[in-house]
């Protein structure tokens, strides 16, 4: 790294340049599979948050649907058709618009798990190093359990319990939230672990035994002065989790227990498109594929970068 | 020594009976336990006969007591959906599932193995910058996708191998073996290379990394001053405290290759316990659910143990207890 010292802020320091001026700028511009990772990242959520504007069809509206154009390949092939640029699916529907809805589910799934399995851990974690204890034996002993088993397996069995604790009718409409829950179930662990190793180390610093002189209270130390010290980590992970989730997501709804296909993620439309591959139909399964895996190439490079420019040491 | 043997075996125990409390739990609660065994012209007079002799009235203790009782005596009720023997089921599939996790964890090995080695050795060659590319592209392929696109590849294209079932299948006793047909044996290859890939790369990585770092240390330097050819110098010397590491990895890789092999299966539509396990999902088939959880808790915390256990023996430093 250039360690440029930044001078005392001048008048001139305007936000940008200090952004211009940053490390974690200079190792980005400085790395193009970083840049292209990013633009990939940013047009691909671009379309899946304005999908509902930018596509060209309502795929998953069934009136709008014409079944006497299912089959239709990409535009490029002998028989493509103009109004669908990546052909469709065996319904009709339009596979560049289904993309769109479909990276919009996927996208939602892996933020909410990852919002939500971050939130959790990070409030065991510290909880944890903050109270010690039988809290903290506990919490980590069911972390370890929960540690010997792959996250997939645990989202696929939590999934199979709700489902079938739920009425079978209800499984479609409650998709989307057991889906969530059981990732976010598998994957708090690795938060509460990181932030917990992380707190006990600053506990011990001088800041918060200053803190505590100050009259402060457990929480307001916790959140207000150990969280933002730990918080870098989590973004690290955080990151890598999204990936992390939306694979997992995508293979959940491969196997016919996630997203239902009135509300498809990428996972949804791949495993629609299985059906088809023998009969020459590739693109209804490859172009949603292909998509899942741009996108988790994309973010996991993302998280390297982020990796790279959050810990020190690996300067 | 015997205490540190005692307290890993105690907590064995431990997470078994968790997992124990969980699949009693879901059994006994999730769905109507009796609805779901009898069909539905059976009267509630008939039903409640059939809770009493199932002991349903009985305190919950008492009732998991039971449970417990016939899981240890190899009980595992029967499926909704299939009306068999759950424990039956297991038997009959479990070949199927135990042969495709041990073609990938040997094709993990031989690939994974020397690709580690050659990496950290020559990390600046060009074949050695491809493959850590590759094995960046392949944690980023989920496996089903990967199994899909062998599966066009290799059957719909080239029509080379079977896209699904274990092909011809010749009985050895109870077990079930595709091992010993060019059918079987042709059918394995996809499902096993779907299956080894992500431990593959995972095993590469791995590798490079702990070799790039014992290459780094004196007594490699030192060794290497004294003349040590090559070959022996990364073989027997680095090799060696590569593999502590790589033993606990590859101990963990069951655990992974059980999970993912639910995956393949579906893909491939492999007559395996992943299979049967999705199935039971969608069925909300809660005493096959309950069983495979046993299962797998059981497989997945007895290799952990056995780790443990080959730790002690191969690490001396561990058999200190620790205050």
């Amino acid at each position: 790294m250039t360690g440029r010292v930044s001078t005392a802020a001048s008048p001139s320091n305007s936000i940008w340049r200090r952004i211009h001026r940053s490390d974690a700028w200079y190792s980005f511009i400085t790395s193009p599979t970083t840049v292209v990772a990013m633009m990939a990242t940013v047009v691909i959520v671009l379309a899946a948050v304005f999908a509902p504007w930018l596509a060209p069809h309502t795929p998953f509206d069934a009136d709008s649907v014409n079944l006497g154009d299912a089959f239709t390949p990409p535009v490029w092939a002998a028989e493509g058709m103009r109004t669908y640029i990546l052909g469709t699916d065996g319904q009709g529907r339009d596979m560049l618009s289904a993309l769109m809805f479909g990276s919009r589910t996927s996208l939602l799934v892996g933020l909410a798990v990852v919002l939500i399995s971050a939130t959790t851990g990070v409030a065991l974690g510290l909880s944890c190093a903050y109270f010690g204890g039988l809290l903290d034996s506990f919490i980590m002993r069911a972390a370890d359990v929960q540690l010997t088993f792959p996250s997939i397996l645990i989202a696929l069995l939590v999934d199979g319990l709700t489902r079938a604790a739920l009425p079978r009718e209800m499984h479609d409409a409650m998709a989307l939230y057991v889906v969530i829950a059981s990732l976010s179930l598998a994957n708090w662990v690795q938060y509460a672990r990181i932030v917990r190793g992380a707190a006990m180390v600053e506990l011990r610093k001088d800041y918060v035994e200053a803190a505590r002189v100050t009259g402060a209270s457990a929480r307001a130390i916790m959140f207000g002065h150990v969280l933002p010290n730990v918080v870098s980590p989590v973004l690290v992970i955080g990151t890598l989790g999204l990936a992390l989730a939306m694979i997992n997501e995508a293979t959940l709804s491969y196997l016919g227990v996630g997203m239902p296909i009135t509300q498809p993620s990428l996972g949804t439309l791949i495993r629609n498109g299985n059906d088809f591959l023998f009969s020459g139909e590739w693109w209804i399964a490859i172009f949603p594929g292909a998509l899942l895996v741009v996108m988790v190439l994309a973010i996991n490079l993302l998280g390297d970068w982020a990796r790279r420019v959050l810990n020190p040491r690996l300067r | 020594m015997l205490a540190q043997v005692g307290k890993r075996v105690y907590q064995a125990a431990l997470v078994m009976l968790v997992v124990a409390v969980i699949a009693f739990g879901s059994f006994r609660f999730l769905g109507d336990p009796v609805s779901n065994m009898v069909g539905p012209e059976v009267t509630p007079d008939e039903k409640a006969q059939i809770a009493a002799e199932l002991g349903l009235a009985d305190p919950l203790p008492v009732q998991f007591l039971r449970f417990l009782g016939n899981v240890l005596r190899g009980d595992l009720g029967r499926s909704y959906q299939l009306r068999q023997p759950v424990a039956e089921l297991i038997v009959e599939r479990a070949p199927a599932t135990l042969e495709l996790a041990l073609a990938a964890a040997f094709l993990s090995m031989i690939v994974g193995l020397p690709l580690g080695i050659y990496t950290a050795v020559r990390s600046r060659s060009a074949v050695a910058k491809f493959a850590m590319a590759a094995s960046l592209l392949g944690v980023s392929i989920p496996s089903f996708l990967l199994g899909i696109l062998l599966i066009m590849l290799f059957s719909v294209d080239l029509g080379w191998l079977p896209s699904f079932g274990r092909g011809d299948v010749v009985q050895v006793g109870w077990w079930s073996t595709g091992l010993l047909t060019l059918g079987g044996l042709k059918a394995l290859i996809l499902p096993s290379v779907t299956l080894a890939a992500f431990q593959t790369t995972m095993m590469v990585r791995l590798v490079n990394a702990e070799m790039l770092e014992v290459l780094r240390t004196d007594y490699i330097r030192f060794a290497r001053a004294r003349g040590i050819r090559a070959r022996t110098l990364y073989f027997r010397h680095a090799m060696r405290n590569t593999m502590i590491p790589v033993l606990t990895v590859t101990g963990l890789q069951v655990g992974h290759l059980i999970a993912f092999s639910v995956i393949t299966e579906t893909v491939f539509q492999w007559p395996g316990l992943g299979l049967l396990f999705i199935q039971a999902v969608n069925f909300a088939d809660v005493p096959v659910i309950a069983a495979y959880l046993l299962f797998v808790a059981l497989v997945f915390v007895s290799v952990n143990l056995a780790i443990d256990m080959l730790y002690l023996l191969v690490d001396p430093r561990l058999r200190v207890a620790r205050r």
